[in-house]
Formats: C-alpha cells, structure tokens, sequence
C-alpha cells in the first residue's frame, strides 16, 4: 500500500519541471488569461447543455502555492483522463506569487496557503470591479519532525507552550522538565536540540507560526506570524521540506517542522500534539481531516479563516489551501472549466488526495466550497 | 607599375591593407557595430541600476542608514506601504564573513597548486592538472550545493567541526569566540568553505597564467648565484606575481559574495548575526533567493534593497582590487597582468 503511495508521488515529483517548462511554453503562447468580456476566441468550444458530463475544450492557467502541486498534478492528470480537451496548466511559485499573479491578472486562478489581507481584498476589488472568492479545495498540516535515536519507535508529544519554547530557544535540551512532563514514560536524554524552520517563505511557515501564535502570548509577541518571520538566534533553515528534513536528520536533537504529506513520504518521525481540548493526538489523514470539520459552524461568509483551537480528536496545526478566483470578468469557456475542475476536485478528487497523505473536504465544507465555485462569474 | 592600380583589383598586392572600396563601406558599420555593443552593455547596467534602486526606494527612504546597520528583519504584509523592520546587516555580514573565510582557505591553495602545476610538475601531470582544475570551475553551484548540503557536511565539514569546537573552541580568544559551540552544521563555515572549493579554480587558473609569466632570464640568473628551487619561487617568481595574484583574488572574491545557490543551502538561514564561524547565518544573495518567491509587494522591495547594497558592495571589491593592483604594480615596476 505504502509503495503504491510512494510511487505515484515520485511520479509527480518528476512531472513537476516537465509540466513547468509546458507552462511557460503557454503562457508565451498566449494570453488566455486576461478578462475576456471580448469575443470567445475559442470558436470550436462543443455547446454545453449543463450538467456533469459535458465535453469541455479550453485553457486553464493557475499559479501559486507549492504545497498542494504534488495534489494538483495528480488531479490535473486524472481530470485529463475524464475531459481530455481540457488543459489545465499549474505554475508552482509560492503562495506570494500566486496571489501577486491572482491580482495582476496574469492566471486564471490562484492558490494559496494564506488568505488575502483586507488591503489585498479590496485591491482585488479596485483591480477587476468585482469580489475575489476564497475557495477551499485541501487541507494540509505541519508537522514536528525529530531525530532523536534514543526514543526511537515511542511517541513523543508536544504541546503548543512546549513546541514555541523550542523554536524560541527558551527550551535547549531534549530533557528539559517541560519535555518530561508531557512525557512520563521516555527517558529523554541530555542532548542539545536543534530547532531548524524553513529558510524559503512558506505556506507551512505560515500554518506553523499562526497556529503558535493564537495558542501562545509570548510568541505572539516575540515572532508573529507569517509566510517568514524572524526566528530567534541558534535556529537553523532549510530551503523547503527537503531543507528542514536534511537539516533534522543530519543533527542529532534535530527538531523541525515540516508538511505532513513529506514526513509521511520520507518515514520521519512526528510528534504527536495536545489540542485544544487537552487530547494528544498523532497526525493522520483523519485527524487532520477533522480539524475543519470541527470549526465548520465558526467559518466566515467569505471563507478566509484559520483552523484554530481545535479539540476532541482533531489534529490541531492545519492549514487550509485555497484556489482564488473572480466573481466577474471571465469568458463563459474559463468560467465552465473553472466551475467544472474545481467542483469536481473538491468532489471526486478526495481519494486521489487521501492517497497523497492531503486531507480532502469532509461533509458541511464541501458544500460551504461548492457554494464559493458557485459564485465564480456570478457578477458578470 | 601602374597595374596595382586598376580600380577592379579587389586587394592590393603590394600593400594588402590598403583601403578599398567595400572596406571603406564596411567600416562605419563595423564601428557602428562596436559603439552599439559598448553602449548597451553600459546602458544595461544603467538600467539594473536605476530600476532596482527605484524598486527599493521606498525600503530606503523609510529605514535610511539604519537598513545598513540594522540586525532586526522583520518583514510586513503590506502591498503599498513600508510596514515592517528591515535591518539588513546580518546579511551583509554573513555575506562578508563566509565570502573572507572563503578567500582565507582558497588563496593558499590555490598559490600551492598554481606553483605546483608550473614550477614543479612534470607536463604529463601538468597538463591535464590544469584541465582538472579548470573543469571545477565549470560546476553548476546547486551541484556544490547538494553535494555539500547531503554529503560533505555531515561526512567531512561536521566531524571537521566538532574537532575546531573541541580544540580552538575550548581555548582563548579570539579563538574560543569564532569556533564556539554547539556544531549545527550548516553555518558561516560551512558555506565559506563550500565557497573556497567553488572559488579555488578561479584563482588557481589566473595565479597559474601569471607564474608562466614570470621572467625565464630572472629564473635562470637566480639559479645561476646558486639559489634553491624554494628560493627561485619565492624571490622571483612570487615576487613577480602579486599583482597578478591580487587581481586573481578578487575576481575570486567577486564570485563569493555573490555566490547565490550553494551558500543558500550551507549558511544555514538564521537572520541573527553569529559571531561564532559554526553559527548559522545568512547572506544577501541567499536571502534574495530564498524569500523572493513568497515575499509580499513591500518584503521584494525590501530584497531589491538587498540587491543594490550587494551591488554597491561588490563594486566597491571591484574598485579597490582595481587599486591595489594599480599600486603594487608601480611599486614593483611590473607590468604583469
């Protein structure tokens, strides 16, 4: 089962560069992208009639985060399978780029890890004379990975006080009394802790420093939070999961945070996390799932919220990847695809992501998405 | 001889270098040519220059003098305002520290090897040594990047570490300062010494052209009063050499602090300024690199202010390498290099 998983993510890690260099080929090609109130160049587009099972022709053009693209190549391929004339073409540049793109109307959707500010929502607003829509299509934690031989095969488990003390160097020592406390039944030995965090600006950076942030004052304070914020003296970085992993392994009382799905992928150890409601609980495709299903009555009409405070068996550091999109201005063609893909990935792609160790849409936030897919062009 | 003369005779036999009708075409346009190339090459820079300066104005204008000597980078969220806290010199220094550190351990190695492959290798050892040498500079730096991140520094740099930390760490200033402890790994000595082996063939190669040069006639007198082969080396041939080899030097250096990928992945990313060698730091290339992707409208503007002082900085190498040559040659009354 392992190995299955294992492959198919080898296989769209190596898709990633090919369908990279395919993108600036498109996008050279042509502007797809910009507002088309103009003609529909795309003459030979079959009628749609409505419905699920329309043959679709067209364009896509979407750019931003780089956490879900292993989720989105996937999707990408299996959707070409169902609308083989659709060609949906997926820029991985980072959260910041895919909004910078989003607002500079240059794609047709964006993605990212991070919500757009109030300034940027109502720039959004100015640039293109209608709303933005936050739809959310896949869930994702980060995870405390951990070299630490001496405890190798038990479960270790952090809390949200415990985890900022380290990355905050107040907590130096794997045998710190805080640690032990958490810890009854490991004998943690007298070894120095490294923390390392991410050197590139990240999404994961994000999900990390907010969730300490609302669980932890002094954090808050110090560090904030933010795609990159600035760490505390004698922490390390990593350039990207492949960073911070290298940077673990190699120190012995390495401790870093990582996405899930890449922990999982290279069989690292992770730290189990106390929630809200005081449960230690180890990261799974379900716990992580169960996180927003928790929060899902608390949700803001517009979708731009963070998974905090989370309890009863909900993992608690999840954040959420959004597709952004416009309310008015495309071309009925783009609006079809857009409407078609997304509706169908938040739908029929879970598998395909649980497969990926990514926490599909569960139950009331399908609906809640599907209500946002529902709004693209509305305004038009 | 009036034949020479016919106006039809494309060259002159006589003087083949005489203008003729086509040559006389062809050269406005074969200036024209050349003073379009020298100009855009100039104006390219100008236009680096001024468009980065322009994007960076705002960082600039809003932190003044302090974003030179400032150690708290903290940026903001912001697309039309300066929000957050740019203090860019931790990476000004890590750029300077690990660019040094590079030229401390290259330059030796580099004059050793150099004189080796032309003062005592035998040519079917000389000749392909130089090859190998040169073909280390043909190395992309992610390469060295990966190569130093997953194998050289745990199985090499780290036990090399631990050892300095051990011995020199537990010493005396300023010793137990630069290799204080704990050993993480990545950190200004990692990335100096990846950056040494990067700029190594650099170095070797120019350091290796100027001993060719080095006067036969001197040699050859210096011998004849009875000189070692160590004192030949070192009186005439070294002696000769230093303008050469300063030149060397800072073409060396101009590669390490702008060194972008490798130190990237070495430094070890923490924006605090270490002054231990085994602290992680960072530099400014590399943060440009790691946090452009990400980074909102007034955090880029922030990295473009990054990018001109590394601009700045690296002119002003350029400058006093410039000057130091220039010096030492009226100095030694040579004209080498």
């Amino acid at each position: 089962m392992t190995t299955t998983v294992t492959r198919t993510r080898r296989r769209a890690r190596w898709a990633a560069p090919l369908l990279a260099v395919g993108l600036i080929a498109a996008a050279c090609g042509g502007d797809d992208a910009g507002n088309g109130n103009g003609d529909d160049e795309n003459g030979s587009s079959t009628p749609t009639v409505g419905g699920e099972t329309q043959d679709l022709s067209g364009t896509l053009l979407g750019a931003g985060a780089t956490f879900p693209t292993p989720l989105f190549l996937e999707w990408l391929g299996a959707y070409q399978e169902i609308e083989p004339e659709v060609d949906i073409n997926y820029q991985s540049v980072g959260s910041g780029g895919g909004i910078e793109q989003f607002l500079s109307e240059t794609v047709d959707f964006g993605s990212t890890e991070r919500y757009l500010t109030d300034e940027e929502v109502e720039e959004a607003e100015e640039i293109r004379g209608c709303a933005s829509i936050h739809i959310p299509v896949v869930f994702g934690s980060v995870t405390v990975a951990y070299n630490l031989p001496q405890i190798e095969g038990e479960e270790l488990v952090l809390d949200a006080e415990t985890t900022a003390a380290i990355f905050a160097r107040d907590i130096t020592n794997w045998n710190d009394p805080a640690i032990a406390a958490l810890n009854p039944d490991l004998d943690l030995p007298d070894v120095d802790m490294i923390p390392v965090h991410r050197s590139d600006g990240s999404g994961t950076t994000y999900i990390f420093t907010r969730y300490l942030s609302d669980e932890v004052e002094s954090w808050d304070d110090e560090y904030g939070f933010g795609s990159e914020i600035n760490w505390a003296a004698g922490t390390v970085g990593g350039a990207g999961n492949e960073g911070v992993t290298a940077g673990v392994q190699q120190n012995p009382g390495g401790i870093g945070y990582v996405s899930f799905a890449y922990a999982v992928e290279n069989d690292i150890p992770v730290a189990s996390q106390i929630n809200a409601d005081g449960n230690a609980v180890a990261p799974t495709v379900e716990t992580v799932a169960a996180a927003p299903a928790a929060i899902v009555d608390e949700l803001p009409e517009d979708l731009r919220f963070d998974i905090l405070n989370v309890g009863a068996d909900a993992f608690p550091i999840v954040g959420t990847n959004w597709v952004l999109a416009w309310e008015c201005g495309y071309d009925e063609n783009t609006e079809e695809l857009l409407k078609a893909f997304w509706t169908w990935a938040v739908t029929e792609g879970a598998p395909i992501a649980e497969d990926l160790v990514y926490a599909p849409l569960t139950g009331p936030v399908i609906d809640l998405a599907l209500e946002q897919i529902d709004k693209i062009n509305s305004q038009n | 001889m009036t034949v020479v003369d016919t106006p039809t005779s494309e060259r002159d036999p006589v003087n083949p270098f005489k203008s003729t009708e086509r040559g006389g075409k062809v050269d406005p346009i074969f200036r024209w040519v050349l003073r379009s190339s020298g100009v855009l090459v100039l104006a390219i820079l100008a236009l680096m220059v001024l468009r980065t300066t322009w994007a960076a104005w705002p960082v600039f204008a809003s932190e003044g003098l302090d974003f030179f000597t400032g150690t708290l980078w903290s940026v903001g969220p912001s697309r039309s305002e300066v929000t957050g806290t740019y203090g860019a010199w931790p990476f000004i220094y890590g750029t300077l520290v690990s660019s040094a550190l590079a030229i401390i351990i290259a330059l030796p190695l580099a004059i050793c090897t150099a004189l080796y492959l032309t003062q005592l290798a035998p040519p079917r050892i000389a000749r392909p040594g130089s090859y190998l040498v040169e073909m280390l500079a043909s190395v992309p730096s992610i390469i060295f990047g990966l190569w130093g991140l997953l194998w050289f520094l745990p199985n090499v740099l780290r036990p090399v570490m631990n050892f300095l930390e051990d011995t020199l760490g537990q010493s005396f200033p300023p010793f137990s300062i630069l290799f204080e402890g704990p050993v993480f790994g990545v950190s200004y000595f990692a990335a100096g010494v990846v950056l040494a082996i990067m700029i190594l063939p650099i170095i070797t190669a120019i350091c290796r052209e100027v001993f060719m040069l080095a006067p036969e006639g001197e040699k050859q007198a210096a011998y004849g009063l009875g000189a070692t082969r160590w004192e030949v080396i070192r009186k005439v041939v070294l002696a000769r050499s230093v303008p050469g080899v300063v030149g060397g030097t800072m073409l060396g250096l101009g590669r390490a602090l702008g060194e972008t990928v490798a130190v990237a992945m070495l430094i070890g990313a923490s924006q605090r300024v270490g002054t231990s060698l085994l602290f992680p730091g960072d530099s400014m290339a590399a943060v440009i690199f790691n946090t452009f992707a990400d980074g909102a409208p007034e955090a880029i503007w922030a990295l473009f202010a990054i990018g001109v002082t590394l601009f700045f900085i690296t002119m002003i190498v350029n400058i006093l390498a410039r000057l130091l040559v220039w010096r030492i040659g009226r100095i030694t009354g040579d004209a080498t290099v």
